[in-house]
């Protein structure tokens, strides 16, 4: 080769690159992916993929003349095949940006395959502190909840009424070794105490012999770092062996309307929960809700409506910064506070959790229901700077201080 | 990590019964329609989910209660077992055990995604029936009233089902037919149709085990695929097709499953399959099974 072709050969493959930065896709892919089948599917699964295609066609279907589309695909709760499908959506079919993602486990993997080829990944479902802690990433933003969270909420709330000793059923991967371990820093702050817990396998059916082992804990509140299905079998078990009879009480520390809506109120009664969003909160979020129930003939679990709300900002910053660029669009998403139907007083933080405003429910007796999904009455709001206040500081290199 | 008080190992020990008591049933029927089919029946998960949806739709669409579905819910779907059999399983008779197994695999997926479809997978609720609720305090814990029935009701149809085989008349037949189809039906027994009956048999046991966890698991599309690999497990440790090994097998496992729940619960969902892997490779037939 001489050196004229080398020259020419090299001038065009840099003319190639910056074309190629420039230049969006002719479609901008957005991907959701969840558990569509197993534990977790109630919660978010297919009325996530209908959430997000509301806030498309909301936002009008189209950004900067492209159009956009939304792709689904079911992660199983396997953190391999989770991070597999997102790194074959973002390397190989040209997806921009992935949601939902659910399952702590997988969604910490995810967050390595965005960190790797700088896509964004706006994880709505996953409860870990640890995406926006010790694996915080600089495309990775975490919208809805997040464990510390849940701990500023239901369990400060319980240690506060009387709730001093715990015993903790614990899903036994990521999600619930967070929940736990947030949930156990916040009964010690506020004079608690943890006398033990048991690590059951993730998608259990029977929580009989957990219960048993609870219940010759003596602790008086038994603390469900669990969720979905898990939660669902712990409560109605934990009943039906006379729990609290014994004197004990449950402690549902992720409880979604879905659950409390399977388990049914006579059941479920009394229960304590944190959440991002109620369908029956206001004005505004009955508006929406009312649109998300006309396509999916259920009311929307605060996941459904955070996906919606995550993937119009997104596309406006989009819109906003002209590009797709991962570092770009996240940069201008951080820089701008928000504030729709679900997330209220909301700003993230250097480590990209977006806080806002969080609620403690507490489930209707049957008697004061007046519907199907009149489920829940608002017991406090806790502003954002309270509940995500980590107990223990923060491990994020990208937190300053 | 310190050994639990006594009292507190019989209640875990109770427990691991009770989950025993549908490993015992579950693997029953699967030992059934192996032992004297030759079908590995993977549908046998999809079957037992359809009993609880059964007993579910029967209260709610019907208002058919607990008792009368224990009866009508494995009648019903044994119906759709024999409607099975008649259509998909006899054609693949003679063929390789493979081919069954890939058909009732492939059925399995078509039922339990068709009932996800509909009823999504939070589960729906099935009230414990009014005459079994509370518990009763025996000292070392709480024992719900209706788990108790499940270890007497799985017990007893266990037995039951043990005796009709080894013991009566019928049993003989199905076991001669096994053996030698040509010859016992040279003797004017219909074999075709004690196929079809054992069956649907089988998959009533299987339903059966549906009513009565319908009550105290959640009724939900997956429950037969969460349960069914853990049976097929239980059904290789006993011997493929031995009766009686199924189940000891069944009980047995419960109980190892149970301590395992109290000594390392992280291990509780793999110990059975680790048992599994150690007995194929010491007793390949499994623990009652006779070698082929």
């Amino acid at each position: 080769m001489n050196r004229r072709s080398v020259a020419a050969f090299g001038f065009s493959v840099l003319l190639a690159g910056a074309a190629h930065a420039q230049a969006l896709p002719d479609t901008i892919k957005i991907g959701v992916l969840n558990d569509m089948s197993s534990l977790y599917a109630d919660n978010g699964g297919p009325g996530s993929v209908v959430a997000a295609q509301m806030a498309v066609e909301d936002f009008g279907g189209t950004v900067l003349g492209k159009k956009i589309e939304i792709i689904n695909a079911d992660h199983q709760n396997k953190p391999d095949l989770g991070a597999s499908i997102a790194r074959q959506w973002f390397e190989r079919d040209g997806v921009q940006m992935i949601t939902d993602v659910p399952t702590s486990s997988v969604g910490l993997a995810v967050q390595e395959v965005a960190r790797d080829t700088k896509k964004v990944v706006i994880n709505v479902g996953s409860a870990t502190s640890d995406l926006t802690g010790k694996a915080c990433a600089p495309t990775g933003l975490h919208w809805l909840y997040n464990t510390v969270a849940l701990a500023n909420g239901t369990g400060a709330a319980v240690v506060k009424a009387g709730g001093d000793t715990w015993f903790f059923i614990t899903a036994d991967y990521a999600f619930g070794h967070a929940l736990e371990r947030d949930t156990t820093a916040v009964v010690e702050k506020n004079g608690g105490k943890v006398l033990g817990s048991v690590k059951v396998p993730l998608n259990n059916a029977d929580f009989s012999s957990f219960l048993l082992q609870a219940q010759s804990s003596k602790a008086k509140i038994i603390g469900l770092a669990n969720a979905g299905g898990d939660t669902q079998n712990s409560i109605k078990q934990a009943a039906e062996f006379g729990i609290v009879q014994g004197g004990q009480k449950l402690a549902g520390l992720l409880v979604f309307i879905a659950d409390v809506h399977s388990l049914g109120l006579q059941t479920a009664q009394g229960l304590q929960l944190t959440e991002s969003f109620y369908w029956d909160q206001d004005d505004q979020t009955r508006a929406w809700s009312k649109k998300f129930f006309d396509k999916f003939h259920k009311e929307p679990t605060m996941i459904h409506a955070g996906v919606y709300s995550a993937v119009t900002h997104y596309l406006e910053s989009v819109k906003a910064t002209g590009s797709v660029d991962g570092p770009t669009v996240v940069k201008d998403l951080k820089a701008k506070p928000v504030n729709d139907f679900v997330i209220r007083n909301g700003h993230f933080q250097d480590d990209g959790m977006l806080v806002h405003d969080m609620y403690l429910y507490e489930v209707k007796k049957p008697s004061e229901s007046k519907g199907e999904w009149d489920l829940y009455k608002l017991i406090a709001t806790i502003p954002g700077a309270e509940a995500y206040k980590r107990p223990n500081g923060n491990e994020c290199p990208m937190v300053k201080g | 990590m310190s050994l639990p008080p006594a009292q507190a190992m019989f209640g875990q020990l109770l427990i691991g019964l009770i989950n025993g008591s549908f490993y015992a049933m579950l693997s029953l029927g699967l030992a059934i329609i192996f032992g004297l089919l030759n079908i590995i029946n993977f549908t046998h998960g999809a079957q037992y989910m359809l009993g609880a949806f059964c007993a579910w739709l029967l209260l709610n669409a019907f208002g058919i209660g607990y008792w009368p579905s224990l009866i009508l819910a494995p009648i019903l779907v044994g119906i759709t077992g024999i409607v099975i059999e008649r259509l998909f399983l006899r054609r693949i008779a003679g063929l390789d055990h493979l081919y069954g197994l890939l058909l009732t695999f492939g059925l399995a997926l078509i039922i339990e995604g068709l009932f996800r479809e509909q009823y999504g997978s939070s589960g729906q609720p099935y009230v414990i029936p009014p005459e079994l609720q509370g518990v009763r305090n025996i000292g070392f814990m709480f024992l719900p009233y209706y788990r108790a029935w499940v270890i007497i009701a799985s017990l007893g149809v266990c037995l039951a089902t043990w005796f009709v085989i080894e013991k009566t008349r019928l049993g003989a037949y199905l076991r001669a037919a096994t053996e030698n189809p040509v010859l016992v039906q040279a003797f004017g027994i219909n074999v075709p149709r004690l196929v079809t009956l054992t069956y649907g048999g089988g998959v009533a046991l299987a339903a059966l085990a549906g009513v009565l966890a319908a009550p105290i698991y959640q009724v939900r599309p997956q429950m037969g695929s969460d349960i069914i690999v853990v049976v097929f497990a239980v059904v290789v440790i006993g011997g493929m097709g031995s009766i009686l090994g199924a189940i000891v097998s069944g009980f047995a496992l419960g109980l190892i499953e149970g301590m395992t729940k109290v000594f390392y619960p992280e291990a509780s969902n793999t110990v059975i399959f680790v048992i599994m892997a150690l007995v194929l490779l010491i007793k390949p037939a499994g623990l009652f099974g006779r070698a082929a």
